[in-house]
């Protein structure tokens, strides 16, 4: 997916001026937005989860292209994961519990759709996770009271004829023009790539999110303390599901960073280095953003969050944490996890970096390995 | 080289005979046990699916037994199976073993792979030793199938359960022992004909019970805590779609040896679960619906903890049980779960059944 982020990427939003002049054509957009949505058609509901932190303004662009309203959940609350626990088998993890939670909270707004694509592959022989290829079906076999679902399979290794032949159908049924809703799609597709280049400007996906929708935000630099965040996007933006990971690294006074600032290509390369490809494109990505920050003098650590239960991440970590030389931490979250125990060990963990840095600048050995895992 | 390879169920039984066949030096691991389990869950990452750390333990002792080599299936995911050698290699390699690990990855290659690196050792193997091989060890993989579906049906219905299953292990052994195919049909009908010897009750019909679920729990039965024996013990016959010669036929051969039978009844999934999803969890549900139109009287779907394909079919079922109205339960092992417990769960799903079928007016014993 990032090759061909990048394949298409003219501009670069590493600048201060490209990037001023961006978040004003941004505000553009969103106000043209505004206006297409008084001539209100169909709603459609978009559960704030799951790969939504990747594509949501391409999804909302599509519908907003056709006329239709965009509604989307709140972020993650309690409420909203206590029911998703509830309705979800309970071996689910605690994402797919989220997106349950979500989809039952529009359920509730009278949407007359909801989006739940099911995501297959989203580059050549690589898949995202099983549950990913099944959620429309895991929710229509447990909730009740659930509108109807726009369930288009997004299957990228069989080319975009798979999806087109879809759009086409899902058109059709609709009433609506197969032409035109070709087009829209094909048109949204390009905030994916907008999407993306904020993200290089040093944003994780979630902040990339609020400022495509019209919210300036200021750059960030880099901290007394570095330290690159490995994850899921769902975990990571999530700050319900990640117990805040992120508010609490910056008033430790770190600095952190995510895979999807990073160069894709660099990425990419450093996962290529492994005797196997790694076949799932999330776990492929944290593979490479890994190697790149352990070979990158400007971080000092490596933090990786998974969820109980993720099956990816119980093999990627292991991937990842034996070709680690500096210091690395897993921290395991799910649904009964608590504040104070994550604060405790971030608060141990950047101790430690400190004071192995303070080592390394009086010119002792930088090397050596370490790692945490609770 | 002193080759080895994971156990799962009795599929050791053709694989080292396809290996012998082909002049090599085989080692088979010592069969599942506590001791088994508890290595391979002592050096695998913490979370991951219960067959890994089986398969590590079963390579851990072998290589305690002087295996140098180990033969392992690959695969492309989204299920962690593809993935399993690559971590279990590493593992190793930390643990200061020196071996070598040869990695089939279907579809990409096959057994074919496996003669060239041995042609590669300097071990001559001609194309006639090769393909007599692959025929005796797919006699043996039939033979498996065979015996395991006779155990399902003598076991309900046999007085004596536990002569059942000496007479089926005795017959394994015959089977891994055999070395001209030429025998194997004479001993299949011996073990079948000891078996209808036996006093059986004669009515009413034993519970039809469905297995389903992932592949490896199901045919191995240190992953399962035996569930088709305690399920033959306690009066009913189990089902399956899914069996070792697929299975072997699909990861090692390339699919070669014959179509995969699961294709055709793919179709009953449909309207439940719409896309594959990696493992076997489309095959789960296909297979319960396909039982629901048959005449099996509930289901049991087994996984390792955490495994995503069954936790998607398991979702699935929900609907499945209340549209077509067959019982189903969901069984997830790892390594701390408890005999007892199981039994328990078995015999409390038995029950519901049989008076489930009763207020139906289906009459059947236990
Ligand atoms: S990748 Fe992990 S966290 Fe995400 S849906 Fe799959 S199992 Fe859950």
């Amino acid at each position: 997916m990032l090759d061909k982020i990048n394949n298409i990427l003219g501009s670069d939003l590493t600048t201060d001026s490209a990037w001023a002049g961006y978040c004003n054509r941004k505000n553009h957009v969103a106000l043209e937005g505004q206006k297409i949505k008084q001539k209100s058609g169909p709603r459609v509901g978009i559960p704030r989860a799951l790969f939504y932190y990747h594509f949501f303004p391409q999804w909302k662009r599509f519908f907003e292209n056709l006329g239709w309203e965009v509604q989307v959940s709140p972020p993650t609350n309690k409420a909203i994961a206590n029911e998703g626990i509830a309705e979800a088998v309970s071996e689910a993890c605690f994402p797919v519990k989220v997106h349950y939670g979500h989809s039952l909270y529009l359920s509730r707004q009278g949407v007359d759709l909801i989006f739940a694509p099911r995501l297959i592959s989203i580059e050549r022989r690589s898949y995202i996770c099983p549950k990913f290829m099944g959620i429309p079906d895991m929710l229509r076999a447990q909730i009740k009271s659930l509108p109807p679902l726009f369930d288009i399979s997004i299957d990228l290794s069989q080319g975009s004829r798979h999806l087109n032949r879809q759009l086409r159908q899902w058109a059709l049924e609709t009433g609506l023009s197969p032409h035109q809703v070709e087009q829209a799609w094909q048109q949204a597709e390009r905030e994916t790539d907008y999407l993306n280049s904020i993200c290089r400007a040093g944003f994780r996906l979630g902040e990339a999110i609020r400022i495509w929708e019209g919210h300036p935000m200021a750059k960030k630099g880099p901290a007394a303390l570095n330290i690159g965040v490995l994850g899921h996007c769902y975990t990571l933006n999530d700050s319900f599901v990640n117990l805040n990971l992120f508010g609490r690294l910056q008033e430790m006074g770190v600095n952190a960073v995510t895979v999807e600032m990073a160069d894709p290509d660099l990425v990419h390369k450093a996962a290529d280095q492994l005797p196997k490809r790694v076949f799932w494109t999330v776990g492929r990505d944290l593979v490479g953003g890994a190697l790149v920050y352990d070979r990158d003098p400007a971080i000092d650590g490596i933090i990786y969050m998974t969820c109980f239960g993720c099956g990816p991440d119980s093999m990627v970590a292991k991937v990842i944490e034996r070709r680690m030389k500096k210091p690395f931490m897993l921290l395991t979250v799910d649904e009964h996890s608590g504040e104070a125990g994550l604060i405790t060990r971030l608060e141990a963990f950047c101790d430690m970096l400190r004071r192995r840095r303070d080592r390394v600048e009086d010119n002792i050995s930088p090397h050596g390995k370490f790692s945490y895992s609770h | 080289m002193r080759i080895t390879f994971p156990h799962m169920g009795n599929s050791h039984i053709a694989i080292s005979s396809l290996l012998r066949e082909l002049g090599l030096d085989v080692v088979v691991p010592p069969p599942c046990t506590r001791r088994t389990l508890e290595l391979g869950a002592r050096y695998s990452p913490e979370f991951v699916c219960l067959p890994l750390k089986l398969n590590l333990g079963n390579m851990l002792e072998a290589l305690e037994k002087g295996a140098d080599t180990v033969l392992m299936a690959g695969g492309w995911g989204p299920c962690r199976f593809g993935y399993y050698a690559q971590i279990e290699r590493d593992i190793l390699e930390d643990l200061g073993h020196s071996f070598q690990m040869i990695i089939i990855e279907a579809p990409d290659s096959n057994i074919l792979q496996l003669i060239k690196q041995v042609r590669n050792l300097g071990i001559k193997v001609s194309w006639r030793q090769l393909y007599s091989a692959m025929r005796m060890a797919w006699a043996k993989l039939k033979a498996i199938d065979y015996l395991e579906e006779r155990m399902h049906y003598w076991l309900p219905r046999a007085i004596n359960k536990i002569q059942v299953e000496k007479t089926i292990s005795l017959g394994f052994k015959r089977i891994d022992r055999c070395s001209e195919q030429e025998n194997i049909p004479r001993i299949l009908e011996d073990v079948e004909q000891q078996l209808s010897l036996l006093p059986a009750a004669t009515a009413p019909a034993p519970l039809r019970i469905g297995l389903v679920g992932e592949i490896y729990t199901i045919l191995e039965p240190f992953a399962n805590y035996n569930i088709e024996n305690q399920l033959g013990r306690l009066g009913s016959e189990v089902v399956r779609t899914v069996y070792m010669s697929q299975w072997v036929n699909d990861h090692l051969f390339g699919g070669y040896l014959s179509a995969s039978s699961l294709q055709n009844i793919l179709k009953y999934a449909d309207p439940y679960l719409k896309s594959w999803v990696g493992g076997h969890g489309r095959e789960t549900v296909a297979s319960t619906v396909q039982f629901a139109h048959g005449d099996v009287d509930g289901v049991i779907q087994v996984a390792p903890l955490t495994c995503m394909p069954e936790i998607v079919a398991q979702a699935v079922l929900n609907k499945v049980q209340e549209v077509e109205g067959i019982p189903v339960m969901t069984m997830y092992f790892d390594e701390h779960a408890g005999e007892a417990g199981i039994i328990t769960r078995l015999e409390a799903f038995l029950d519901m059944i049989r008076w489930k079928n009763a207020e139906m007016g289906k009459i059947s014993y236990g």
